[in-house]
């Protein structure tokens, strides 16, 4: 008889919906019904059990075509990759769970690689402005029980987070919010007019690239000066409307997406928006919040902060002497100079996300794709090593948008023989430390430094 | 009409896009998603296009022809929007500010109407551009 399985985690965006029903077959080996989820959540799961899953590590030939390899060839390949190269490259991780990363960043620490993840082409901004600026935020479960005007801004939730709005910002039904949408108004600021626009009170159509004028006039009349006539193409009377509505909030929360971060301006764009955030807090309550992508793109930053005290970027070259400098440390910075000799794309697809540019420097060394499926990565690598799914094949801890940690379960098994990221990282672990070993015992131990000994 | 124009692009994620890429990106769901471009009345009519004609799309760093659709999210005239992936991304400059993230919003390209031109597959022009593309299997 089919079972269901309730309270199942989604394996796709940041808002980590955590209600889908998932009913499988008697023997366990099919998905017949995935409830709850989006159209793309929906899609990841009956993906899952397709024909088309690679079962086995894949080498490139001198052909060009892949050639299936053990998962013990594959292992000792990658291991020696890293171990040749001088300076590998480590990225991806937002499909992946908490145990892979930390796993991987064993693999990094020993190979002394760069270990970076997709926030660095995605919100790598918003670290930089939050560092700079603080992060004055709160948790989902907040917002929808208490806030009564939600903005989005430079975010199409609509289309990228597509449950967003119904479990938490505009639409769900909380403690304090028991008329749901009734009670709640909505402003949405894109130069386009999305989806999520269709839905919203108010949307003001910013020119694009000047968001950061529009927070600026923003926070000036919020502080009491006069602005322009117009300012970014939106017309004064339309900011004052707004900047009103955000004054008379008894809560608010600023929902911002990759319109601020992919502009120019970038961090600033993400910092001038916590300060608006920090400004209205002298009449009400406001929050912030960054939308985050993939469901586990929040995982490094809280896992690889723990470790070596930052959240992407990382340079370990010199081993546990952790580095962070996006613009040097980050990966298509790095591509672009030519500073790199070998790259693993792991959980996320480089190939098909990365600048052209950027790719072709990158597949000018060895490149390794881990994924579950097909991609643009495992497309031009030299070794594809398929893993099982996380969420659906694999269990584990990935962190939602607003840092929130959340157990995810299998479902189903991973095809015969799949093995996951950590076991697989752990796997190249070992077997980088045995090169390790066998080089050191070739030749003389190195002599221990010269200085002075501390005292006993 | 114009035989070409300069238009300011975006690039982000369409539900098409997601749904798709999910499904897989060599599948035909993949190339119809993600193979177009999304303009203003006033554009396409600048260009003299008739509905689903191709075009050329070049900036800085590159070139793609893609599809130029009605998409049903509007932009204002000099806007315009190719859904974030592959074929986006041979356009998009890998300048980054010095944050480590590329330009995939807010960069000048040119859009001009093509004949004779087909638009070519995620394979073909992501194997193509490191030299693994071995034509149609």
């Amino acid at each position: 008889m089919p079972k269901k399985i309730e309270n199942v985690g989604c394996p796709y965006c940041g808002v980590c919906c955590d209600d889908l029903v998932v009913t499988v077959s008697d023997d366990g080996k099919q998905i017949l019904e995935v409830e709850n989820a989006c159209a793309i959540g929906n899609q990841i799961f009956h993906h899952a059990t397709g024909s088309e899953r690679v079962k086995l590590p894949r080498l490139r030939q001198p052909d060009g075509t892949y050639k299936d390899i053990s998962y013990d060839e594959a292992v000792d390949y990658a291991a020696k990759v890293l171990y040749n190269a001088k300076k590998p490259l480590i990225y991806g991780f937002g499909s992946t769970n908490c145990e892979g990363m930390a796993a991987a960043a064993k693999v990094a620490e020993t190979a002394g690689a760069v270990l970076d993840n997709c926030a660095s082409i995605c919100h790598g901004s918003s670290f930089l402005a939050i560092f700079d600026n603080g992060y004055p935020s709160c948790t989902l479960g907040e917002t929808k029980n208490r806030a009564d005007v939600i903005v989005y801004w430079g975010a199409n939730p609509a289309h990228a987070h597509p449950r967003h709005m119904s479990r938490y910002s505009i639409f769900p039904r909380g403690f304090f919010t028991g008329k749901g949408h009734k009670s709640r108004k909505i402003v949405v600021i894109d130069p386009r007019h999305t989806d999520t626009a269709q839905v919203a009170d108010i949307h003001l159509q910013v020119k694009q690239g000047h968001d950061y004028e529009l927070f600026d006039a923003f926070r000036a009349v919020v502080r009491g000066h006069e602005i322009p006539e117009e300012v970014a193409g939106i017309k004064r009377e339309r900011i004052l409307e707004v900047v009103e509505i955000m004054k008379k909030a008894r809560f608010g929360t600023i929902f911002y997406g990759m319109g601020l971060c992919h502009s120019d301006g970038r961090n600033h764009n993400v910092d001038i928006a916590i300060s608006l955030t920090r400004d209205l807090n002298d009449y009400t309550k406001w929050t912030i919040m960054a939308m985050r992508g993939h469901y586990n793109i929040t995982g490094p930053g809280a896992v690889w902060s723990w470790q070596y005290g930052f959240p992407y970027c990382l340079d370990l070259t010199k081993k546990d002497i952790a580095h962070m400098n996006p613009g040097e440390t980050s990966s298509v910075d790095l591509a672009m100079r030519d500073e790199v000799d070998a790259f693993i794309n792991i959980g996320t697809d480089a190939g098909a996300h990365f600048p052209i540019e950027a790719v072709k420097h990158l597949r000018k060394h060895p490149w390794i794709t881990i994924d579950p499926n097909i991609c643009m990565a495992s497309e031009i690598s030299d070794l594809h090593i398929p893993v099982g799914i996380v969420g659906v094949e694999v269990p584990g801890i990935v962190y939602r948008m607003d840092n929130v940690p959340i157990q995810y379960r299998k479902v189903i098994d991973p095809p015969e023989g799949v093995i996951s990221d950590e076991e697989l990282f752990e796997r190249i672990h070992k077997r980088l430390s045995e090169l390790e070993a066998e080089e050191a015992a070739k030749g003389p131990a190195k002599a221990a430094p010269e200085g002075v000994r501390a005292e006993e | 009409m114009a035989n070409r124009i300069t238009l300011n692009m975006i690039t982000q994620r369409s539900i098409e896009e997601g749904v798709a890429m999910e499904k897989g990106k060599t599948t035909p769901e993949y190339f119809e998603a993600c193979s177009i471009i999304e303009m203003h009345d006033d554009d396409v009519r600048a260009l003299g296009l008739v509905p689903n004609q191709l075009v050329r799309v070049t900036s800085e760093c590159g070139n793609v022809v893609v599809k130029a659709v009605r998409g049903r999210q509007s932009l204002y005239p000099g806007l315009a929007f190719i859904p974030q992936g592959v074929w986006a991304n041979q356009v998009v400059p890998p300048r980054t500010q010095a944050t480590g993230e590329p330009q995939y919003s807010g960069f000048p390209v040119t859009v001009e109407p093509v004949n004779g031109e087909k638009r070519k597959s995620a394979l073909e022009l992501v194997q193509g551009a490191v030299g693994l593309w071995r034509g149609d299997q």
